[in-house]
């Protein structure tokens, strides 16, 4: 049986893992190769970099990090932020990333995932989403969270589908950094919506909130930072746990 | 020294960085000619079956010649597939047909939510084939039935008499085969941690027994 992703979340500024609350007030958490290989020994299925300054000075910090943190774990490797062209892109996988994660660029070129697509295939292809709540509905924001995007979440991720993205990402603005629990709501809205996996973010504070988004929230893989960085949750207690709730996943 | 077949399909980043630092001696060879000089062949590949048909000709032939003298393929992915006749995915293209057999595309199961692509870490249900671990299945040793393994991917080999473990994603399909010296896994194992570096490394162990003789075609590298 296809076991359930637990993703852990990298946000890298000038080769160091930072992190913020709600998209803000960002604090230095580690060094990336040491963070990943941690998470490799404690069993997490995928690692996500995220590159949250993504300036033109810190592209060739970015490609550093990439490579150190390939070289130290043989598990899949995202890379997002700031990719905005395939150029970007090309770089990202050729310095170790297997999959590359679009946000900002998807909206402003949609095409830019087929593109993609069709160079990598589907599934090195993902599009990152971060939504916040508005009235019944799930409002896009871009550019790290603030600019409005004008769309709906859901209808966004089943267009990124239909133009070959192979995962969705998608992070609750509302919760990111909160520890209150991902937006399962949200999560089941998009997840039924479209027929690639998705992977839940933002929110994470316990291991209860993971079984909660495998269950109620319908989530594929779900993705979290600053609670492994630290250590209150620790990856291979949260699997053990999650075992022990029926829920399938990679001892 | 084994050659790394590079057509395109993917990067080989990750596998040649898992090949290094198993302390493989690899390279990329230029031609389906330089084929001769190497003593094992490695075909990874990501994407569309399509993307197959840059091995069409010289090299399917060449690769289909160093295979029936007897060195061992190993098929990764889209290389996997590409042992068997062909694939629904580009049926105008054809497999180097060492393993018979067609690809074809998993169905998902909508009401049960088993999406395709089948993305994420599945189980490996070893097959009556595969009762001799380390015997006659040479691929699985070490690895424990039912180990989890990364995959992603939308077209899957058949179940037949090759096939030495098995995966389940609404339908069973091949997920690692071996016959003679031909084998292959449908998962990533450079992505795949500790079980599939162990794969890798089976594969290895298998170039490292070869008789003096195979070896010997070395000596050109």
């Amino acid at each position: 049986m296809l076991t359930k992703r637990i993703i852990a979340c990298m946000d890298v500024r000038d080769g160091n893992v930072v992190k913020g609350v709600q998209f803000q007030q960002l604090r230095h958490a580690g060094d990336p190769a040491e963070l990943a290989a941690r998470y490799n020994v404690e069993g997490i299925d995928e690692v996500v970099i995220l590159d949250i300054t993504a300036t033109l000075e810190s592209r060739r910090a970015l490609a550093d990090t990439i490579h150190a943190v390939a070289q130290r774990i043989f598990l899949p490797l995202t890379v997002g932020g700031g990719i905005r062209s395939e150029d970007d892109a090309a770089a990202a996988v050729d310095a170790g990333a297997d999959k590359v994660s679009l946000n900002t660029a998807a909206l402003k070129n949609p095409e830019l995932i087929t593109t993609l697509a069709r160079r990598y295939g589907s599934q090195a292809v993902i599009v990152a989403i971060d939504a916040k709540r508005r009235g019944d509905g799930f409002a896009v924001y871009v550019r790290s969270g603030t600019a409005d995007a004008a769309r709906d979440a859901v209808e966004w991720a089943r267009e990124a589908e239909a133009r070959g993205a192979g995962e969705i990402l998608l992070t609750s603005m509302d919760r990111d950094g909160t520890l209150s629990g991902f937006d399962c709501q949200m999560t089941a809205a998009v997840g039924t919506a479209v027929n690639i996996p998705v992977i839940a973010s933002g929110g994470a504070g316990g291991a209860e909130h993971f079984c909660e988004v495998f269950t109620r929230g319908c989530a594929d893989a779900a993705l979290a930072a600053s609670i492994f960085h630290s250590g209150s949750v620790r990856v291979s207690d949260l699997k053990h746990y999650l075992r022990r709730q029926q829920i399938p996943v990679r001892l | 020294m084994i050659a790394l077949i590079d057509y395109g399909a993917g990067n080989l980043t990750s596998v040649r960085k898992a090949l290094t630092s198993l302390g493989a001696d690899y390279a990329i060879p230029a031609s389906p000619a330089e084929l001769v000089r190497y003593s094992a062949i490695i075909v990874p590949g990501v994407g569309n079956f399509a993307a197959t048909e840059a091995l069409v000709g010289p090299w399917r032939d060449a690769i289909g010649a160093e295979v029936r003298s007897g060195k061992p393929l190993f098929g990764i992915c889209l290389g996997m597939q590409w042992l068997f006749e062909g694939s629904e995915e580009a049926p105008e293209v054809p497999g180097l047909g060492v393993l018979p057999g067609r690809v074809t595309r998993l169905q998902g199961d909508a009401a049960q939510r088993l999406k395709i692509p089948h993305v994420g870490w599945n189980a490996l249900a070893f097959h009556s084939s595969a009762e001799l671990a380390g015997q006659r299945c040479r691929i699985l040793a070490g690895l424990e039935d039912g180990a989890h393994v990364y995959f992603t991917h939308s077209f899957a080999a058949p179940v037949t008499d090759a096939c030495v473990a098995a995966t389940t994603h609404s339908e069973t399909f091949a997920a690692v085969v071996e016959r003679d010296n031909v084998f292959g896994v449908q998962f990533h194992p450079e992505k795949s941690s500790d079980a599939g570096l162990q794969i890798m490394r089976n594969f290895l162990e298998v170039v490292r027994r070869l008789p003096a003789a195979a070896r010997s075609a070395e000596a050109g590298c």
